[in-house]
């Protein structure tokens, strides 16, 4: 009886990493953004959720396979992002920070009721169905790992964008330094445009994992949009290692919790770790005492 | 100034009077949902004006009205009972997040994205709790035979709009109360520079942590009130992100720093949803909230000060000149 309570242990354990690579991905974005622009997207579930229609019409519509319509994806949701820096964040820069946020706010509030508009609020799902791997009498389906590793390749490609070419290098400077690098002569205008779009393509890229976990609907961006707020917040706003171990300690305590009973209390259960948390650590999991 | 003095007593008293001369009933119950709303836009703008912007609202107005809800349904309490403790359990709520936010001074983003979680949090709760909330599906009060005191439920519109009104103008009167008083001069400190409030020898955890507790109380009575007078209540009515995004667009439409602000928002967005509704039908599932959300972005950038606001500030110019 042990082994066996054990063996599901570790399969949610297990699967809880698996959780973790893409809310560390969804993580990443947040921070990238808020890191560079200092603004918070309010809206970044629903940009995740548009994604996810935007593959469900490429790949059973349009019938293209799934790996070409990804690209498609994430370029679409790329566009968004740079659409909503420009539309909405652009001329509100210089207002109170606040007024910034409550507009993407207003953003989501945009998002949500166009999809219920356009596309119902039928579930709808890619009807992929992706094999499940078995392993010592545990089970992980390849769309877990799958996502997993595309989030894990996708982080390593931001890194090195971020490190090695030049505009990585004036992103990272900007976060470090917003008045000063204009006078540097780096076009801040521009820098902020390319980071939105970077941080809408990778909601792109979580848009093209998650569609093959979860079925499409207007208010999806719902059950993962509030988690990953909390995992910025603890990890701390813009900073990204905070913001990948945040997302993995989240992702265990889901995946455990909703091993001992509903999904649901495994969400409520990481909210109460949060509230703990900001008892014992508040300026994030990293930060340096002062 | 004797008729500036007097205004107000004659606008309350054509108020009270109104359901006695008119009393349609489908006007009637637009003019209760503006009020018990109104109530609701007011309690988040208590904060909302010091600065301490909170998506957390949903979570108190949906504990406010499940609570009450729940403990009539279950355990036959009464709502004069019921509504007290729904509110208590709000104000907990509200200290359990608030309280460590404030006292480890996560403001500004991380503040709104915390409470966001709760309202996130809020609507999990009632979700996952299906088997008695009924979960997404709603849920109703069990009905008593005609108009019942104890039970706080009643057939004609007349005495539920009194009874809005009278809520109304406590929290109309709650807002004059904060603004006439010194925390809200302290408040105001916070919001321009907590270090230099704290210097100044300004309380701040236990004052944002005060002017929150009232906000989440009369947020909780006015989910209490909708959950009483339209005997139905749903996840997504009452709790959850878009209802305190919700409040929070109707508080800036109308205008966050003037006591009626709110209600003006109440009135426009009621009044937008209803026309849409009535224009469209069934097909506008959807559309009132994306004209909610296209006017929010667009109020934010050209009339921060929302519609009552921008208006007074004009007037202000003009009396000066």
């Amino acid at each position: 009886m042990t082994d066996i309570f054990d063996i599901y242990l570790l399969e949610a354990v297990v699967n809880g990493i698996l959780l973790g690579g893409v809310l560390a991905l969804l993580a990443l974005g947040l921070n990238l953004i808020f890191g560079v622009i200092d603004v918070t997207w309010i809206c970044y579930a629903e940009l995740v959720m548009i994604g996810m229609y935007g593959m469900y019409y490429l790949v059973q519509v349009f019938g293209l396979p799934y790996y070409v319509a990804a690209p498609f994806t994430i370029l679409l949701v790329a566009g968004l992002g740079a659409l909503l820096h420009l539309l909405v964040i652009a001329p509100l820069l210089s207002a109170p920070p606040i007024n910034q946020l409550l507009a993407t706010g207003g953003v989501l509030f945009v998002l949500q009721s166009f999809a219920t508009v356009a596309f119902g609020i039928d579930f709808r799902n890619l009807g992929i169905r992706m094999p499940v791997l078995k392993l010592f009498d545990m089970h992980f389906s390849y769309s877990r790992l799958l996502a997993f590793v595309a989030a894990l390749i996708g982080m390593t490609l931001v890194y090195f964008f971020m490190k090695k070419t030049y505009i990585g290098t004036a992103i990272r400077a900007i976060s470090q330094d917003r008045q000063i690098m204009a006078l540097m002569g780096v076009d801040t205008r521009r820098i902020y445009l390319i980071t939105s779009a970077l941080g809408g393509a990778l909601a792109g890229l979580a848009s093209c994992l998650l569609v093959l976990q979860y079925d499409i609907h207007p208010f999806v961006g719902l059950s993962f949009g509030p988690i990953t707020f909390l995992i910025v917040v603890l990890g701390g706003l813009g900073n990204f290692v905070g913001g990948f171990v945040a997302a993995f300690v989240f992702a265990q305590i889901i995946s455990l919790g909703g091993l001992f009973s509903d999904l649901e209390w495994g969400y409520v259960l990481a909210f109460a770790f949060f509230i703990v948390m900001m008892f014992i650590r508040p300026a994030g999991l990293l930060a340096r005492r002062s | 100034m004797t008729i500036r003095q007097l205004f107000p007593w004659i606008a309350g008293a054509a108020l009270i009077l109104l359901p006695f001369v008119y009393r349609q009933p489908y006007h009637l119950h637009i003019l209760i949902l503006i009020l018990i709303w109104s109530f609701a836009y007011t309690s988040w703008s208590m904060m909302g004006r010091f600065g301490l912007v909170s998506l957390g609202h949903g979570g108190f107005m949906g504990v406010g009205a499940y609570v009450t809800a729940l403990l009539w349904n279950h355990l036959g309490i009464s709502p004069w009972i019921g509504i007290p403790i729904a509110m208590l359990a709000a104000a907990l709520l509200a200290v359990v997040v608030a309280y460590p936010c404030f006292r480890f001074r996560i403001t500004g983003h991380y503040f709104v994205l915390v409470t966001l979680a709760l309202s996130g949090i809020v609507l999990q709760v009632i979700t996952a709790t299906r088997d008695y909330t009924g979960g997404s599906l709603g849920y109703t009060p069990d009905r008593t035979k005609g108009s019942q005191l104890w039970a706080l439920q009643f057939d004609d519109k007349v005495t539920w709009y009194l009874i809005a009104l009278g809520v109304w103008a406590m929290g109309i009167a709650i807002w004059k109360w904060v603004d006439r008083s010194m925390d809200r001069y302290a408040l105001e400190a916070i919001s321009e520079d907590e270090d230099a409030a704290a210097a100044a020898g300004v309380n701040v955890t236990w004052e944002k942590l005060k002017i929150t507790l009232i906000s989440a109380l009369m947020t909780a009575l006015a989910g209490a009130l909708y959950c009483q007078y339209q005997m139905f209540i749903s996840p997504d009515t009452v709790s959850g992100i878009s209802v305190s995004l919700q409040m929070v667009f109707a508080v800036i439409v109308g205008g966050l720093y003037v006591s009626l602000g709110p209600t003006i928002g109440a009135i426009i967005t009621i009044l937008l949803a209803e026309i849409l509704r009535i224009g469209f039908g069934t097909k506008a599932v959807g559309w009132d909230n994306l004209v909610y959300g296209v006017l929010l972005v667009m109020f934010i950038i050209f009339l921060p000060k929302g519609i009552l606001g921008s208006i007074l500030d004009r007037l202000k110019i003009v009396r000066k000149a």
